[in-house]
């Protein structure tokens, strides 16, 4: 448990992705079987054990300490797991060998089998036995609450990292493996043959697009490409395939690999043909396509109610096909696999499954005209939802990864706006020394007159000689500071002017603004304008009304 | 007699009336006792100062030559006499220096034991428990979640990390006088032979530490490197320096931190520390309550830090308790200000 706990602690505080990755591969390289596997588990979330609740954390404390000393430590300390980690009081243990900490494998195993009236017991029992880390990362893995952040993906990309393999195998094998992941490791570690997959549905590492920029249109060909919407929603991949009794098993995954199936049980039905289909998740009322704010309802929900499906009809958008019962289509040309992808959507028949047109054009020019106006270009009502077009090469084979010149992404523009900086904020990690994280206003009528509202926050966009002046310009011009953040300068003819880009508006009752951002970022400095002439907040609320009014 | 006709808190501090004197003044009085060389605790611009000789030549680094009127050197253990009272200094384990303050009068003995540690640290005489009636006592980490656990652990956390990260550099914060060198002597002691480099703040007091016989290897200023140079090293800095444009110069640094505050990680996150080191010149809640203990007093004093749980504690356990509510002294790490000729320089 200790190493285990180490590794929790250094990865709780380390905010480089890279980082991670090292402590986390010199984790799995230095430790042995099977606590590495526990450990993976434990990191992906494939670990299932009834948590510990608060509660009875609680009393587990307040039978051992003094309650006001208690009571002082946990205002200071301000989490319940990590106070109680803290102050568990030594005990000095009977008889001359105290018993070793537990070990990560001890605690899994124990607690897969242990009943609830002896939890408390034993935790105790491991508490008294543990230093403060180990307290602490047991009472988080009890507790079910690691937030560490660490993704499932990081941790399997670790482990990937061991044996120098690619992280899409793990990917594609996961579904088949299980914890403590022994043919995994034996593997990695060339001891062993890989893996094999026998699940019936698996995921399909995904392929991902460039975002094309003006210059790159004058070496393609029209002729060699096919064009799409490009859909605010979630991609997603659908599977499904027959297990060996000859049932039919349909999950749903994320870009990343992430099985997402049981938040979308409305959708299983409708994969009711073998087959693994690349398409984007959304929101349809009455056959029309909802904006990304209105599918965001579907997203991170543990619990899926008939009235959330009911009123939140989920569909796919269909636009590619890897795997067509048994037949493996991914080496096959884009347009031979779409063909495939017209039969299939055909033969299942689903209204919640369509087909995404794809967006005549002759030359350049037309596909431009199309993405300027997409509802006056085929998008029709469901224009909101367009977010760009897509434009595959007609001879592509499906690639796992960014392949370069095959997919191309070409946004719309974003929406703009000149903002106020207001508050600065330093980095994390390679940017700990700047302030790179910028907090800014617009204008509206306070009562007493014009004053600025944050309406959002941003922390890219920019380029590094760009946070060079803006991180000199605060330092110069802070009003106050609080803790990391400092207030900066800004009156109407004091300031820095920054145009913000961004994808998307929504209302938020959370925000003192009552609008919110998607995606918004430092599009370009306005040295050149005074603060006064920055955007108002009437501008945000025309724009909301322009998005929401159909 | 009573204890508090010998001893008073003031705004000065606290003050000795029958000898004519403060100890640790937060203003300027005319004859000063000093703890050590802290500069929450050792100020300019007294008439008189007694103190170690470590401590005033501490003084003298920081203010320079005329810092007090005058000064006379105490070893520890010997004992001054100053109207009524008797005043013995013991070493309280704290930084090089650092003393506990014993105040006595007829058969009442009162120690004034500044800030001081009971755990083991090469670069200081170690923590003297003397018995008295009143105990005063810091309260730094005056809560039972403080525990500081084997600096010589957190050391090996620091040289794993850096076996791990041999193409980054890592900066330690410490406080410039006390800390630094105790992180320095514990990494000796752990096998690192390699050389440490020095914010330019602490070259000076390094140095003094130096002349006074503690060994602590090769150092060298951190200014001039090339940055590909500090790849696989460690330097010292102030707390305050490790967020700061300074560290621009080093190669994707990681930032630990040497305090007793890494245990709390709400702290360690708020200032971006990535490796926490807990290691502290403070005695943890088991030390500030073992020595309580230990002294035999029946009546504690406790100044600055977490004052409530400790008098909690001590009334818990049939001792007279209360707090003294001296304003002016802080945890030093906290309040530690690099000027902006030292950043320049380093």
């Amino acid at each position: 448990m200790n190493r285990f706990a180490e590794l929790l602690d250094r990865l709780a505080y380390e905010p480089g992705r890279n980082n991670k990755l090292k402590l986390l591969t010199a984790y799995l390289r230095d430790t042995e079987d099977p606590a590495r596997g526990y450990a993976l588990a434990a990191l992906t979330g494939a670990l299932s054990f009834k948590h510990a609740k608060p509660g009875l954390i609680r009393d587990l404390i307040m039978e051992r300490t003094d309650p006001v000393l208690f009571g002082y430590s946990y205002d200071y300390v301000g989490d319940l797991s990590e106070t109680v980690a803290l102050m568990w009081p030594k005990v000095a243990l009977v008889g001359h060998n105290n018993p070793p900490p537990p070990t990560l494998t001890e605690v899994v195993t124990r607690l897969r089998t242990l009943g609830k009236t002896e939890l408390p017991a034993q935790l105790a029992r491991w508490l008294d036995e543990l230093d403060e880390t180990g307290r602490w990362a047991l009472l988080k893995l009890v507790t079910g609450a690691m937030r560490i952040g660490i993704s499932a993906r990081l941790a399997k990309t670790a482990a990937a990292a061991l044996g120098e393999k690619d992280p899409h195998d793990i990917e594609l094998m996961w579904p088949g493996l299980a914890p403590p992941y022994l043919d995994l490791f034996a593997w990695l570690e060339g001891r062993a043959e890989k893996p094999v997959n026998r699940d019936p549905a698996p995921f399909r590492p995904v392929m991902l697009a460039h975002a094309i920029e003006d210059a790159d249109f004058a070496a393609l060909d029209p002729a060699d490409f096919i064009a799409e919407w490009k859909w605010d929603g979630i991609r997603v991949q659908a599977v499904s395939g027959r297990d060996e009794r000859g049932h039919l098993q349909a999950r749903l995954y994320s870009r990343s690999g992430e099985d997402i199936t049981k938040s979308f049980p409305d959708l299983l039905p409708s994969l009711h043909l073998p087959g693994a289909i690349d398409g984007e998740l959304l929101v349809l009322r009455d056959g029309r396509v909802q904006t990304f704010n209105v599918l965001q309802q579907r997203l991170n929900r543990k619990v899926v109610s008939p009235k959330l499906m009911k009123d939140y009809p989920i569909h796919l958008r269909a636009y590619d096909m890897l795997g067509d019962d048994e037949n493996d289509l991914r080496e096959l040309p884009f347009e031979e696999r779409r063909t495939h992808l017209e039969a299939f959507i055909r033969k299942l028949a689903d209204p919640r499954i369509d087909l995404s047109p794809t967006v005549p054009f002759a030359d350049w020019p037309a596909l431009t005209a199309a993405r300027a106006d997409p509802a006056g270009a085929g998008a029709g009502l469901d224009a909101e939802a367009v977010e760009g077009v897509m434009l595959k090469r007609r001879d592509a084979p499906y690639l796992p990864g960014r392949p370069k010149g095959q997919w191309w992404k070409w946004k719309r523009d974003p929406h703009i706006i000149d903002a106020v900086l207001m508050y600065a904020q330093r980095g994390h990690g390679k940017r700990s020394s700047y302030y790179s994280d910028y907090t800014f206003g617009v204008w509206t009528n306070g009562g007493a007159g014009d004053e600025l509202v944050p309406v959002g926050k941003a922390y890219f966009g920019f380029t590094d000689e760009e946070l060079l002046q803006i991180d000199r310009f605060v330092r110069r011009n802070t009003t106050e500071k609080f803790g990391p953040v400092r207030h900066v300068v800004h009156e109407p003819d004091q300031g820095l002017v920054l145009e913000v880009a961004f994808e998307g508006l929504a209302r938020s009752p959370r925000h003192k603004s009552g609008v919110a951002m998607r995606f918004p970022r430092i599009n370009r400095l306005r040295w050149d304008k005074p603060p006064r002439e920055a955007d108002r907040l009437e501008t945000l609320e025309r724009m909301l009304k322009s998005v929401t009014a159909n | 007699m009573r204890p508090q006709d010998i001893l008073l808190p003031v705004a000065a501090g606290l003050c000795c009336k029958p000898g004519g004197f403060h100890i640790d003044p937060v203003r300027p009085v005319e004859r000063a006792v000093i703890t050590h060389g802290h500069s929450d605790h050792a100020r300019a611009g007294h008439g008189a100062v007694l103190a170690t000789q470590e401590t005033l030549d501490m003084m003298r680094l920081r203010y320079g030559d005329n810092f007090a009127g005058s000064t006379q050197a105490v070893r520890y253990g010997e004992e001054v006499r100053l109207g009524d009272i008797k005043v013995k200094f013991h070493p309280a384990g704290h930084v090089l220096g650092s003393a506990q303050i014993a105040v006595s009068c007829k058969d009442l003995c009162i120690v004034a034991s500044g800030d001081y540690k009971d755990a083991r640290d090469p670069t200081c005489t170690p923590f003297e428990l003397v018995a008295c009636d009143v105990f005063i006592t810091e309260a730094t980490f005056g809560l039972p979640v403080f525990r500081h656990g084997d600096a010589a652990d957190e050391v090996k956390k620091l040289l794993a990390s850096v076996a791990l990260f041999p193409e980054r550099a890592h900066l330690v914060g410490a406080y410039s006088l006390g800390k630094a060198q105790r992180v320095i002597a514990l990494l000796r002691e752990a096998g690192y032979d390699a050389p440490i480099y020095l914010h330019g703040a602490m070259e000076k007091i390094t140095r003094y530490y130096e002349s006074r016989g503690i060994a602590l290897g090769e150092l060298r200023p951190v200014r001039g490197m090339k940055k590909a140079e500090l790849a696989g090293t460690i330097t010292l800095a102030p707390p305050t320096a490790t967020s700061d444009i300074w560290t621009r110069r080093f190669p994707d640094p990681v930032t630990a931190f040497a305090s007793g505050w890494m245990r709390v990680r709400a702290r360690a996150r708020q200032r971006g520390v990535e490796l926490p080191l807990v290691i502290s010149d403070h005695a943890d809640w088991d030390g500030l309550t073992a020595t309580i203990g230990a002294t035999g007093a029946g009546e504690v004093w406790v100044t600055h830090g977490q004052e409530d749980a400790l008098v909690h504690w001590c009334k818990s356990k049939g001792l007279a308790a209360r707090p003294l509510d001296l304003v002016g002294y802080g945890d030093e790490e906290e309040t530690e200000v690099v000027l902006d000729g030292e950043e320049g320089e380093a």
